[in-house]
């Protein structure tokens, strides 16, 4: 009998912690190699496939100048010229965020993207959509300006008339300034890591028909998670 | 086989880490993504910048249609404003919007309440500057009851839809009460500036509510009258639209869509019926992947093709189609 013996068998008996569980799960969800492969499918070769990344990029501006307008406050960019810049830079990022995001959202349309068991990829990808699109006009809102009154003063009528403007007042700039900056983006940001994650885990959703090569074995099941 | 059984046969798409693969940088992909997205905004954002139209002010709006003041709160006083007996959220007073039998407006409640006779009109001026004059109309008001009121109010808006321009000073003589002093009163109560914060309340220091200047704004004809001349009237395409040349929210298209043809943009209950359909449309874009035919409709269309040109040549194997009686949608 070895000293190591006894150890090894005490290790053996001793329930997964809530840690190991964890971190089993995480593998199992996206195993190693997969978060930032640096191959892809050969049938990834198209330009199609940068603007999912590009309106990931779109997003990033997107926040940034949204955080720098959100240290200056609500109304710093009615004031200065260096606000009113900023409020550019933050406008015409979420033209590009929405417009790169629409075409990612008719290339994968086109693909059938959900296919292989990508069904939940797909919703989530379509609810970043429509949360993204709730904090565009909530952002139109809280301008503080001629177009949030007029957009509130139209919206209302459209939310009042199936009951959502009982419990999101467009008339109250208060509550859709912390809708726009807090609780909207929290949403669209926590969808987004989902979606992305569900892209890593299944990989790119291979051409209509095709079939891999008769003698190809799956990396993530032999160890070699390279992809 | 049966068709039901064929209909139903799972999704045979290969594990895409199957496939024989080449070398792709991601991070670099991302990093010249962010450049070019970055310099993209520079520039739109030095050529073009972003529209900042003024907020319309009460005082503005005073200065600018002082007769739209007098008709719009005379319209509050006798109920016949788009606010007043609106429904839900403000008032129960009618049953608001329906989809069929689905009264959402109505079963939502009234949550943020607003009398607009009350709320617009009379307590601004009873916490406005007070003078005998007013003092005394205030008094008769509140001594009147309901049907009297709004016959008063009634009359006078009647009276000044009449009147040449619609001015306060040219309305023929007739049994208004104290309306003309209530309505005159509250358009000098607007111009002095000071209508707003009466409005959100005395106990609102920190207030950022602004329901009731908006409806108040709202029920008049000045707000559209400037919107429409920025062309963001409902009927043209209006809240997807930005003042000035921009783009504003196109991604909105397909909502404000609805509303430009028929049965929407004739009906009463044109709002609840467009979000109704688009609630039903969005749930079909969700959930198209389970949608049998729907799902199936991208390979049919080819586009596919420009996306994946050279199948076979990049070292994949195209499986030969199906014969007709197997061939089903994925």
């Amino acid at each position: 009998m070895t000293a190591t013996k006894p150890r090894t068998d005490q290790a053996h008996r001793e329930a997964p912690s809530w840690t190991s569980r964890t971190r089993d799960r995480v593998r199992r969800t996206v195993p190693e190699g997969q978060w930032l492969p640096d191959r892809q499918p050969v049938y990834v070769r198209s330009w199609i496939y940068v603007f999912g990344v590009a309106t990931l990029a779109a997003l990033l501006v997107v926040l940034a100048t949204g955080f720098v307008l959100a240290l200056e406050g609500s109304q710093w960019w009615h004031v200065s010229s260096l606000g009113h810049f900023v409020n550019s830079l933050h406008l015409w990022s979420v033209e590009l965020f929405f417009a790169c995001m629409v075409v990612h959202l008719w290339g994968k349309f086109f693909m059938a993207a959900w296919r292989g068991k990508r069904a939940l990829t797909w919703i989530t990808g379509v609810v970043c959509l429509l949360g993204s699109i709730g904090t565009a006009f909530t952002g139109y809102l809280s301008q503080s300006n001629f177009d949030s009154q007029w957009i509130s003063g139209q919206a209302k009528d459209g939310l009042n008339a199936v009951g959502v403007g009982a419990f999101f007042n467009v008339l109250n700039p208060g509550q859709m300034l912390l809708w726009h900056v807090v609780l909207l983006p929290a949403v669209v940001g926590v969808l987004v890591v989902a979606h992305i994650v569900l892209v890593r885990r299944h990989g790119v959703v291979p051409p209509f028909d095709a079939v891999p090569p008769a003698d190809a074995t799956d990396p993530t099941t032999s160890g070699e998670a390279t992809r | 086989m049966s068709t039901a059984t064929r209909l139903r046969r799972p999704d045979d798409t290969p594990d895409s880490h199957l496939f024989p693969t080449r070398p792709y940088d991601l991070v670099k992909e991302f990093v010249v993504a962010l450049a070019v997205i970055t310099a993209l905004t520079v520039v739109l954002a030095v050529a073009f910048g972003s529209p900042d139209r003024k907020a319309i002010t009460l005082r503005d709006w005073a200065d600018a249609a002082p007769a739209d003041v007098v008709a719009t709160a005379t319209a509050e006083l006798a109920g016949t404003s788009a606010s007043a007996a609106y429904g839900g959220p403000y008032d129960n007073l009618s049953d608001g919007q329906k989809i069929g039998p689905l009264a959402l407006e109505k079963w939502a409640g009234v949550h943020v309440p607003v009398d607009s006779a009350l709320d617009l009109v009379i307590k601004p001026l009873v916490r406005g500057p007070a003078d005998r004059a007013l003092s005394a109309a205030l008094a008769t008001w509140h001594g009147a009851g309901a049907t009297q009121r709004s016959k008063w109010a009634g009359a006078y808006g009647d009276a000044l839809a009449a009147a040449p321009g619609n001015e306060p000073a040219r309305v023929k003589g007739g049994t208004y009460g104290p309306v003309p002093v209530l309505a005159t009163r509250f358009l000098a109560l607007a111009r002095s500036g000071g209508l707003e914060s009466l409005l959100v309340g005395s106990d609102a220091f920190y207030s950022t509510d602004q329901t009731k200047p908006m409806l108040l704004l709202s029920d008049g004809a000045y707000l559209e009258d400037q919107a429409r001349a920025e062309h963001l009237g409902g009927d043209q395409w209006g809240m997807m639209n930005e003042s000035g040349n921009y783009p504003g929210q196109p991604w909105m298209w397909l909502y404000t869509f609805w509303y430009q043809v028929k049965p929407f943009s004739t009906s009463g209950n044109a709002d609840a019926l467009v979000w109704g359909l688009m609630m039903v449309l969005t749930l079909g874009l969700l959930l198209l992947p389970f949608i049998p035919g729907l799902r199936a409709l991208p390979r049919h269309l080819g586009v596919h093709k420009l996306s994946w040109r050279d199948v076979r040549g990049a070292g994949t194997v195209t499986r030969q189609p199906a014969p007709p009686a197997v061939r089903r949608a994925r």
